[in-house]
């Protein structure tokens, strides 16, 4: 098992007619995963050929829906356009909609997570690497990779990785993967103040997923969805959980104006985050190098077996 | 994005938020013609940067306040005279101080209180929320702090836009009645369409003043707006003042490089922010100090890091490099070979150390063995952080 994607889930890609879609959906190909579909308004009938695959391109997203059966998205809409992109995976009725587009506008997502609230459908994202649930061939091939990130890093395991970042996240996985420490799904929620899934709607599914034995929560400077998390899994999670923070070093002015304290509360800075994810029990990484070993640390203390 | 108090105040009246009557000036010459605007009698000259603290702040001439009261305009030419082209040091500004390049004057107002406040975005609810408090004029971080029952919030659905129920209840509290609090709603509604048709990550008004007449009025004006939606508003992009901006980053974004300049002596390039603010604290962790965050994208091209090079040597401070790149989905060898260009180009002497790892590694690595060049390689973030900290020590 795995969270949110399975090897078997098909995915439809939005502007796959694009250079960064048609590349990455190129790549996800390659990777094994299902892509069974593409959207580009008023390109529909034509088809998206990449080596022996030929995926069928259409105006709509729910047009894409009813045939293929695909209940999964990549967005990989330009900006001014992705707000639109995501509703309409809403609006089709989709489980989920991963955007990964970068640079959305700050109100097109309160928006959006406005209008997608008590709806069916999930958002990862956006400004996200995406999804990887490893598969069990060669450099874990075989697997659903939605977005952008290196597929053949993963390894198929039992650790749950979820960060807000996307090469972090690839160093996190990397350091897993060398030490023989597969993965069940990595999460990447994106690092806008906006969006749809939080680290603690994903750890929530980790620790629900039997498969999953520990976790790898990566998180960064500015608001408090960490700290959240951190709390929950103090009362709740019973799984070995391992965490970083970056941006320590950040200069303080480059963030936000005076106002910005007194929403996010003292807790927005890495010392504080780390100070909460101590007094939670989740171990530490000290630095970025140390995440892997964080986290077969906290499984060793737990005489948990990750691999 | 930032601007000006003075690009701020034209914003607010269109939008309906009363602001003093004011004028800005470039030149000596602009002196007379903006002052005539004015009313006679008391009025204030305002230093135009964009940093806080420019009424505590001191020139580098010594002469101090950067924010001045005047009993009459021929005072206040005089003044702005000392502030024009003057370098104005506050706490926000660093020790270099910016230069004044606009003076902005305003009639002073009668005060009879202030106040604070602030649209922005609660990140926790996704949704706008306005902070408003009694005591104005003040750090409000240290109310946030010391008097929290201070602080009242409005947190506005943007699925129906701020209720007039909630302006009541915020004037309420904030103790106003009759003409006073009738005036303050309209302030209110004014200053969050401010917020939200302009796509602003923030706008902060602090004092809010209301004076003996029961007028409220905008004293200052502080307003960001969210890069990411410039795009929609070529009036505010318009607005934009090159001279407030570290030309090092003007010359970053045109590679889509996003560069911050910091005080230390240890530079990097790296892919991917949450990596690049973790390499500066792994610096950081081994005893260094970095010299810039410098994130080259997901997936920079050789191009790119040429230029983050040149941006990076433009910088006297810097002692020593460490290239941090997790080559996921890029070539590792195309970057090597961008590195090994970029210190040929440049002719680097100062110390370089490599962290390759990904896609392609082995040829990356062999391409920077085989160049001839002087590069030391790192093996894992930890190793390479260690190395540079060691060689500009």
């Amino acid at each position: 098992m795995a969270i949110l994607v399975t090897p078997e889930t098909r995915i439809l890609v939005q502007g796959i007619t694009g250079d960064f879609g048609g590349r990455h959906a190129g790549l996800s190909l390659d990777y094994g995963t299902r892509v069974v579909a593409g959207v580009t308004p008023g390109k529909g009938g034509q088809f998206f050929e990449h080596g022996p695959h030929r995926v069928p391109i259409f105006n709509s997203v729910a047009d894409a829906a009813r045939a293929t059966c695909a209940m999964v998205s990549a967005i990989f809409v330009p900006p001014p356009f992705a707000a639109d992109a995501i509703l309409e995976c809403a609006d089709a009725g989709l489980d989920l909609a991963v955007a990964i587009t970068e640079g959305i506008p700050v109100k097109d997502m309160v928006r959006v997570k406005r209008a997608m609230a008590g709806g069916r459908t999930r958002l990862v994202g956006p400004n996200c690497p995406g999804i990887v649930t490893p598969g069990t061939g060669e450099q874990s091939h075989g697997g659903c990779r939605i977005g952008i990130a290196p597929g053949y890093i993963h390894r198929s395991g039992h650790v749950g990785v979820v960060s807000r970042s996307g090469t972090l996240t690839y160093e996190a996985v990397y350091q897993l993967t060398v030490r023989s420490i597969g993965q069940t799904t990595c999460v990447g929620i994106g690092g806008d103040p906006v969006n749809g899934t939080s680290h603690l709607d994903v750890i929530r599914m980790f620790n629900d997923d039997p498969e999953t034995r520990g976790i790898v929560m990566i998180g960064e400077i500015g608001g408090s969805t960490e700290v959240e998390a951190a709390r929950w899994i103090k009362a709740n999670c019973k799984k070995p959980v391992a965490g970083f923070i970056a941006g320590a070093t950040a200069p303080p002015g480059r963030r936000m104006g005076h106002a910005g304290a007194i929403v996010g509360g003292a807790e927005d800075t890495a010392a504080a985050k780390i100070a909460v994810f101590r007094e939670c029990g989740i171990e530490v990484a000290v630095t970025p190098s140390d995440m892997a070993d964080a986290l077969v640390r906290a499984a060793k203390a737990r005489g948990v077996s990750l691999s | 994005m930032n601007v000006h108090e003075y690009q701020a105040k034209a914003l607010f009246e269109k939008f309906g938020v009363p602001v003093p009557k004011g004028a800005p000036a470039r030149t000596p010459d602009e002196f007379v013609g903006a002052l005539s605007l004015l009313p006679e009698g008391p009025t204030m000259v305002k230093s135009q940067i964009h940093a806080g603290g420019r009424g505590k702040g001191t020139f580098t001439d010594g002469y101090k306040g950067g924010v001045k009261f005047c009993k009459t305009k021929a005072e206040a030419k005089e003044v702005a005279a000392r502030m024009l082209g003057n370098t104005l040091v506050t706490l926000q500004t660093g020790p270099a101080g910016r230069k004044v390049q606009t003076v902005y004057f305003t009639t002073a107002s009668d005060i009879k209180k202030e106040y604070y406040m602030a649209i922005l975005l609660d990140r926790a609810r996704s949704r706008p929320v306005i902070v408003a408090s009694t005591e104005g004029g003040v750090e409000i971080e240290k109310v946030a702090r010391e008097t929290p029952d201070k602080i009242f919030k409005v947190v506005v659905d943007p699925a129906y836009g701020l209720a007039d129920y909630q302006v009541r209840e915020l004037v309420t509290k904030l103790g106003m009645a009759g003409a006073e609090a009738k005036n303050a709603s309209r302030f209110v509604r004014a200053l969050y369409g401010v917020y939200w048709e302009t796509d602003a990550t923030m706008v902060e008004v602090n004092p809010l003043i209301t004076t003996g007449a029961g007028e409220v009025v905008a004293l200052d004006a502080k307003v960001s707006f969210d890069d990411n939606a410039l795009f929609r508003h070529p009036d505010i992009v318009a607005l934009r003042d090159l001279n407030e901006e570290d030309p090092k980053e003007i010359e970053a974004s045109k590679h889509a490089l996003n560069y911050i300049a910091l005080d230390g002596d240890i530079a990097c390039l790296v892919n991917g922010a949450g990596l690049a603010m973790s390499t500066m604290d792994i610096i950081k962790h081994f005893g260094g100090s970095p010299a810039n965050f410098l994130d080259v994208g997901g997936g920079a091209s050789r191009e790119q890091v040429v230029a983050a090079f040149k941006i990076i040597l433009g910088d006297p401070k810097v002692k020593g490099i460490l290239v941090n790149i997790f080559g996921g989905i890029m070539d590792c060898d195309v970057i090597a070979h961008g590195i090994v260009e970029a210190v040929r180009l440049v002719g680097l002497r100062l110390p370089l150390v490599v962290r390759l790892e990904g896609n392609n590694v082995a040829a990356g690595k062999a391409t920077l063995a085989a160049s001839g060049v002087s590069i030391v390689s790192g093996d894992s973030m930890a190793d390479a952080a260690q190395k540079i900290v060691k060689l500009v020590a």
